[in-house]
């Protein structure tokens, strides 16, 4: 599904380079959740967002579906490429504060022509037990309906695959789990995931890890 | 979801940017707007004022006119046309011409198209010792005025003595007992006194009046007449030498003498009123001009100033607008929507701006006309009866607010538009 070969990504700090990606290879095939592990600062998130094509590798190639290299793209066609393929979950939820629940879950329509919207956000909201506060907004919300919201938004275009980057990391045990168990529900009906923490408790869900250490990817 | 929703959404969510950037557009479309009403006013006024002084002025010139003209009928001909070889030291001292011309000449220039003589009335005047009361007297014979027939028709300001009758002067009848209706005899014939003038302290009272015609057998001269008198129009001020030549080319033969000093005088006076009453006026125009430029020229200075300050205040709005929505642009810029979808969400927010702006500034700036205007009731009349006028400006207005504001966050809307998701994500 999302190939990355020998991806070198370096950031110019003052008085010294960091490089967060040093010459990684990995792939996320199709029905896989990958869960990358590693300490803060060690490039998950580089490599999250480098394969999710918006942070250009200095060195390497990102390919999707084994063909498209996002990074030749203009970027209108890379946005709808990855809005076509990919749906983000964050840390931080990034739910956008005067829209509802339901608003939210539907932002992804932006990018779309379809009128189905309505039916889709509904058939979400009752996927996720989010039916109570549909005419919420976030700041109504628990942080694990918050979460529950930006899972359902990212799954809103049908994306084949779900970049998600600390998912649980502001979430207690038992919404935590929540969240993981609809990715591994997602993964189970095809979809990819590719999932960066810190946290062991992902793991448990993973079909595959990998450790990243300063910048290199190691097998678990 | 609609880019539209998403716009309104945010407006309603963060009402304060939205309102400072409104109030901003209200300020310049009023400021806008209020000044041409003030300049629109500031003329219908200018042309209030000089169109009400130029009434009173033609009302008190008229007066003038109607005055003056009475006055010159009261003292009299002011033109005597006599022939050309009359000595005039003979005639100022005998006051008759001692010279003849034909009696014809008054029709002729009657009948041109002369227009600065009115009243011409042809005479025959001699002094002569009354022989059958061994009095000296002068015999004035007059047919009556002859009308111009090309001018519009004039009341006559003697009227003509009828034959074998005589009117008599003052001194005449008092001191020979004469009354109306008697019969008297001069130069062997007999006449009926039809009138006996009061004292009018001039050589009237020694005059005698009777008809041309039988001056002209008592003093056998047939046919012939020693002088015209005539009556100048006031309009022909000051050309005594035109009409002299223009006499000339009609009456060959004859001189135009001015005479009626006082009558000259006042409409000389007349003509130099109105002269001052047209300079004042012409004043008032000009002092009314040089305002209404200084009003044009500041509000040729201000109105920039002013339109500049609230593009930069909605530009500075829509900056902190930008800040402040990093995180949802990152977060839209990552689910897919492209950087021109980013742009046009802060470009509809600015129409948005602007047109609200601009309507609330047309309405805010009609308030403010027609309370400024309350006292002048034609000024408002005139300005808010012009549907088409009000609706001009207020498209315009409009129209010109939409594209301040979107002119005014077009670089805000940029920067939204080229921010960078990954930039934003990892930051967060």
């Amino acid at each position: 599904m999302i190939r990355l070969n020998n991806v070198t990504r370096y950031f110019d700090g003052p008085g010294e380079r960091v490089i967060a990606l040093n010459d990684v290879t990995m792939s996320l095939s199709s029905g896989e959740m990958l869960v990358v592990k590693g300490p803060s600062g060690c490039g998950k998130s580089t490599l999250l967002l480098t394969a999710a094509g918006m942070l250009r590798p200095d060195k390497g190639d990102v390919l999707y579906q084994e063909k498209n290299n996002p990074y030749t793209f203009p970027p209108d066609k890379r946005s709808k490429l990855r809005a076509e393929l990919i749906g983000f979950v964050f840390q931080q939820f990034h739910l956008i504060p005067y829209l509802t629940v339901k608003e939210n879950i539907i932002i992804p329509s932006l990018t779309t022509s379809g009128d189905d919207s309505d039916t889709r956000a509904r058939e979400l909201i009752g996927k996720f037990g989010l039916e109570a506060r549909i005419d919420h907004v976030p700041g109504q919300l628990s942080t694990g309906e918050k979460q529950r919201t930006a899972l359902a938004r990212a799954l809103f275009n049908r994306p084949k695959v779900i970049m998600a980057d600390e998912p649980t990391g502001n979430l207690d045990d038992d919404n935590a789990h929540i969240v993981l168990n609809h990715l591994k529900g997602y993964v189970e009906e095809g979809g990819s995931v590719l999932l960066v923490t810190h946290s062991a408790m992902a793991a448990e869900y993973a079909t595959r890890i990998l450790n990243m250490k300063d910048g290199f990817l190691i097998k678990a | 979801m609609k880019i539209i929703q998403l716009v309104i959404r945010e407006i309603l969510h963060r009402k304060l940017n939205f309102i400072l950037s409104v109030f901003a557009i209200i300020i310049a479309t009023s400021s806008l707007i209020c000044s041409v009403m003030l300049l629109r006013v500031h003329d219908l006024r200018t042309s209030e004022i000089l169109q009400k002084k130029e009434a009173e002025l033609k009302i008190r010139m008229d007066k003038l006119k109607d005055d003056t003209r009475k006055s010159m009928l009261k003292l009299g001909f002011n033109l005597v046309i006599l022939p050309k070889e009359q000595n005039m030291a003979d005639w100022y001292s005998d006051d008759y011409s001692t010279k003849y011309m034909p009696e014809s000449y008054a029709d002729r220039l009657a009948d041109s198209d002369i227009i600065y003589i009115r009243h011409i009335l042809p005479s025959l005047q001699e002094k002569i010792t009354w022989p059958e009361r061994d009095r000296t007297i002068i015999l004035m014979g007059t047919r009556g005025e002859v009308p111009n027939l090309h001018l519009s028709p004039k009341k006559p300001m003697v009227n003509p003595v009828p034959g074998g009758t005589i009117i008599l002067g003052y001194e005449l009848h008092t001191s020979l007992n004469i009354k109306v209706n008697d019969k008297i005899d001069l130069m062997g014939k007999t006449f009926t006194v039809k009138n006996c003038y009061q004292e009018r302290g001039t050589k009237d009272d020694i005059t005698a009046w009777i008809s041309l015609k039988d001056a002209q057998e008592l003093l056998k001269k047939e046919g012939l007449i020693n002088a015209i008198l005539a009556l100048k129009c006031l309009c022909a001020n000051n050309s005594l030498p035109v009409i002299r030549k223009e006499v000339a080319a009609i009456l060959p033969g004859t001189r135009v003498i001015e005479q009626g000093s006082k009558a000259i005088a006042r409409a000389e006076a007349r003509t130099q009123v109105a002269e001052e009453a047209r300079l004042t006026l012409e004043k008032e125009r000009q002092g009314r001009e040089i305002i209404g430029s200084e009003r044009k020229r500041m509000v040729s200075i201000l109105i920039p100033v002013i339109l500049l300050a609230c593009a930069l205040w909605v530009a500075f709005m829509g900056f902190i607008n930008v800040r402040t929505r990093r995180e949802e642009i990152g977060i839209l810029r990552t689910v897919g929507v492209s950087a021109k979808t980013i742009f046009m969400l802060f470009t509809w927010k600015h129409i948005f701006i602007g047109v609200i702006g601009g309507i609330s500034g047309v309405v805010f700036s009609g308030v403010l006309t027609y309370i400024f205007t309350a006292s002048m009731q034609w000024v408002q009349t005139e300005i808010f009866g012009s549907v088409s006028l009000i609706l001009k400006l207020a498209i315009v207005s409009v129209i010109g607010a939409s594209f301040l504001t979107i002119a005014a966050g077009w670089i805000p809307s940029m920067i939204a538009s080229g921010q960078d998701p990954a930039e934003v994500l990892r930051e967060e």
